[in-house]
């Protein structure tokens, strides 16, 4: 057994080159084959790509589904957002734990299923949602909850639960998932036919210097969240020093309630890949790399054949359409579920087979990116827009949406609404228009943006979709007059907690004490002074921390308490002084009863 | 060599073009508290102790290359509070009993919190449940008091060329992890720079603890940052 560990873990590395930056690639291959990372095979691995054990034991424990103990055969992953919450997460989980006699986070005694829980698997519009290994199940119920684990017993084949196909290339051979686009509103960028080929026949026309004043004029902002201007990042990558560079496409889709990448990866793979070309003859560059989440392992084979495909038409490859001298070639990067490496600088940390902490800046990427190299990073959208932008041109372009922001928008809307699902969308539309279009009733909520960006009350909904006013990367989640503001920011500051990479001091204590702060409250025990310890470390966490993460992780809190107002007369209210509020004594004896073995007499 | 001129806290200071503005402060006699930073080693920026605001936005000085014209502000009472914070979380994450441990009088923990004026922490102690290893016949790593600060880390790789340390898991869970199942399975030796690089006593020596009585150690008298502000002051 050993023997056969050591062999087949070699023969892994072997294929990835002994390569220490394809660490990922070579452990997520070591846990497909053998169900986990023992420490047996992270010495195998160490040995074989000439780096150190505890390196390797770094990775691993990094990441969400890579384990260094055995799981079993079959992980079942329920996703546990918020909004999967409110359609029944706890009675599927409660369900599915029962059948199989095991609770969350075990693996039965036969080892064959193990099951957990995921943060956001991108499946908002088709909660409650479950990964088993990489098949996505949707719509869940406790009965179907319940029939799944029961048809698992069984075959133990994930692919065997898929019995209806969704619509779109869901139903491609190679992908045969169940998922549905949801497709609610097709707009001219993304949703109008674009034949293959046409937008890069076009860039190829004009100079690299002139691809890149055409993303500039017009005025194309990042999609990812950020909504920096991308011809100023492609120019900057252009000029900076360097032999070779690389452009990435971040498929990381990790903020909850988010899912608009997933449908373009499915139904605008070639506009993609002709983005990322023409991404590449622009800034100089003859490789590219897809990052796709690990959640979205189900689009993989997909993807591979259609970049198989546009290699023998011609668009990938060496000679692009005739150009002599132009080549550029793609790679997928799976990830393997942690939220943090959609922040660009920890993606490329990921790609060169690390932990995915984000880097220290400067150097930014465009100067100094994978592997050192200059690289440009843009979101799916971003690149699906190049091609258009480029076919349509840049007037076309910019005379969409509003001054500031130009084009359209792909936003996915999900929670309290009759219609979830994905809406591409001009930009300065309202926040109301999007209540109406998908028919959320009484509403009192929204997350635009998800829980890193901000949470509004009523009196903002005439704002407007724009990096001017409620900025998003594509989530807008609804939340209806009955939920509990306070409950969504302690619901995302566990998520938040989850997913921080731990590296600074802000980040990773401030996060738990907030969380400890805002719980108080919610469980009745709050002081005024609660509120204002809240303000005041989320205000800390925002401008200390390191990175994006934990300069937003607080935003809900901090939207919670902007519209608390009328709340929070029930939660808080002044305590004798000398009385710790939060301790609960008879708690605390049955604890200790718990302990000793007998009842306590005192209470 | 090109230089640049910028300003911390009004006072001129110049600096080596691609210098860090901690650097170029120390170089000025100005002291910037700092942590995770540790001379001949490359900065990690995870504690942030250093934080200065470079023209407006808080910055970690010890990543953050000084700029031609920037102003930096550094001891600012925002600035003060937030520092104080850092440590006094750094405090609750981890169990630190000063009175008996025998880094007390050498620690850089210790010594920030006597400069900031700290007593008692001001957050909720976390009580964290955290092993000590004891196997190596020189020295042991108490996790209790790691503060995550990587400089073994980064020790241990640059300097010593061996690699023994690194950090596993992420978030809360984040904890230092040793080449091997036990230190005792490394190569480490007592006279590693990776040991002395430790600002607190996690990585200790074993058998030359308490070696030097009370009010005779490092931080008794005088504080911690005083040599670099006498430069400035001569
Ligand atoms: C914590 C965090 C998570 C992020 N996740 C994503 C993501 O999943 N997808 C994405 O495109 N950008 C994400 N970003 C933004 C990226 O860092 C980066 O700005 C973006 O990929 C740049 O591409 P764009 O300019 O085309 O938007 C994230 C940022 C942070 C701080
Ligand atoms: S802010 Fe959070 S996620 Fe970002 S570097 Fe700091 S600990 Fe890591
Ligand atoms: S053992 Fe010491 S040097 Fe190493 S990370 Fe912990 S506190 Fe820092
Ligand atoms: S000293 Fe700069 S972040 Fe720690």
């Amino acid at each position: 057994m050993k023997r056969a560990l050591a062999k087949i873990t070699g023969e892994i590395c072997k294929k990835f080159g002994n390569d220490p930056t394809r660490m990922m690639d070579i452990a997520m291959a070591v846990q497909e084959r053998f169900g986990c990372v023992s420490p047996e095979a992270m010495d195998e691995i160490a040995r074989a790509v000439n780096s150190h054990r505890v390196e390797v034991e770094s990775l691993v424990t990094f990441y969400g589904f890579l384990s260094v103990k055995p799981q079993g055969k079959v992980v079942i992953r329920l996703c546990r957002d918020i909004i999967d919450w409110m359609k029944g997460y706890e009675s599927v989980a409660d369900a599915m734990s029962r059948e199989l006699g095991v609770s969350m986070g075990e693996t039965t005694p036969d080892g064959a299923i193990t099951l957990t829980h995921a943060p956001c698997i991108g499946m908002s519009d088709q909660a409650p949602a479950a990964l088993v290994n990489e098949v996505v199940v949707t719509h869940l119920t406790p009965e179907r909850g319940r029939q799944l684990v029961r048809d698992l017993r069984r075959h133990l084949d994930p692919q065997q639960l898929v019995t209806m196909v969704g619509d779109g290339n869901n139903d491609h051979p190679l992908v045969r998932s169940m998922v549905r686009n949801n497709i609610r509103m097709r707009g001219p960028v993304h949703f109008a036919d674009f034949e293959p080929g046409s937008g890069l026949r076009r860039a190829l026309t004009l100079k690299p210097m002139d691809v890149i004043r055409e993303i500039k004029e017009s005025r194309l902002r990042g999609r990812g969240g950020a909504g920096f201007p991308a011809g100023l990042k492609w120019e900057m990558a252009a000029n900076a020093p360097g032999g070779k560079r690389y452009v990435i496409c971040n498929a990381d889709e990790g903020e909850p309630g988010t899912f608009k990448d997933r449908v373009l990866l499915t139904e605008c793979t070639g506009q993609l890949l002709e983005g990322m070309a023409i991404a590449g003859y622009a800034v100089g560059s003859d490789t590219g790399i897809i990052y796709l989440r690990g959640e979205y392992r189900y689009l993989l084979p997909y993807l591979e054949s259609v970049i198989e495909e546009r290699l023998r038409r011609g668009f990938l490859g060496r000679d692009i359409l005739g150009k002599k001298g132009f080549r550029f070639d793609v790679r997928v990067q799976m990830g393997a579920g942690a939220y943090i490496c959609g922040e660009e600088t920890a993606l490329i940390s990921s790609c060169e087979g690390l932990p995915g902490v984000p880097k220290n800046r400067p150097p930014f990427p465009p100067q100094q990116g994978y592997l050192g190299c200059p690289t440009i990073v843009n979101n799916v959208e971003t690149l699906c827009c190049v091609s258009r932008i480029l076919l349509e041109g840049a007037a076309w372009f910019a005379s969409m949406g509003s001054p500031r922001t130009t084009g359209t928008k792909v936003l996915s809307i999900c929670g309290d609404c009759r219609k979830p699902g994905v809406y591409e969308v001009p930009f300065g539309i309202s926040a109301r228009e999007l209540i109406e279009m998908s028919e959320a009733e009484n509403t009192g909520t929204m997350l635009i943006g998800g829980p890193c960006r901000q949470m509004i009350g009523s009196e903002r909904f005439g704002g407007r979709i724009c990096y001017d006013d409620l900025a998003t990367g594509g989530a807008i989640l609804i939340f209806n007059r009955a939920r509990n503001k306070l409950e969504i920011a302690e619901h995302y500051l566990d998520f938040f907690i989850e997913e921080s990479c731990g590296h600074c001091t802000p980040c990773r204590v401030g996060l738990i004490l907030l969380k400890k702060a805002v719980h108080k409250v919610i469980e009745g025990a709050g002081e005024p002074s609660d509120l204002a310890e809240m303000r005041d470390l989320s205000n800390f966490i925002i401008r200390m921390s390191r990175c994006g993460l934990g300069q937003a992780a607080p935003n809900p809190v901090l939207g919670a308490l902007e519209i608390f107002g009328d709340l929070s007369a029930g939660f808080v209210a002044e305590r004798k002084p000398g009385l710790l509020p939060e301790f609960d004594l008879s708690k605390a004896v049955i604890d200790a009863e718990m302990r000793v073995g007998r009842q306590s007499k005192i209470v | 060599m090109k230089t640049v001129t910028f300003t911390i806290d009004g006072k001129i200071v110049r600096a080596d073009k691609g210098q860090t503005i901690l650097k170029a402060a120390e170089a000025a006699g100005i002291y910037i508290p700092r942590l995770c930073a540790c001379k001949d080693l490359v900065p990690h920026g995870s504690c942030r102790v250093c934080s200065v605001r470079v023209n407006g936005r808080i910055q970690a000085s010890c990543v953050q290359t000084a700029a031609e014209g920037a102003i930096v502000e550094s001891e600012t009472d925002e600035l003060r509070e937030y520092r104080r914070n850092i440590i006094d979380m750094l405090f609750v994450e981890g169990n630190h009993f000063c009175m008996f441990c025998e880094k007390s009088g050498f620690c850089e923990l210790q010594a920030l919190a006597y400069r900031f004026g700290i007593t008692a922490p001001k957050y909720r102690l976390l009580y964290p449940k955290r092993d000590i290893d004891l196997s190596h016949p020189e020295v042991y790593l108490d996790h209790n008091r790691c503060i995550l600060c990587g400089r073994c880390v980064r020790a241990s790789q640059d300097l010593d060329r061996k690699n023994v340390f690194q950090f596993v898991e992420r978030g809360c869970r984040k904890r230092l992890q040793v080449n091997g199942e036990a230190l005792s399975d490394t190569d480490l030796r007592a006279a590693d720079q990776a040991v002395s690089a430790c600002p607190v006593g996690a990585l200790m020596r074993k058998r030359v603890g308490y070696a030097v009585p009370v009010g005779r150690r490092p931080y008794d008298e005088v504080p911690i940052g005083r040599d670099i502000e006498k430069k400035g002051e001569e």
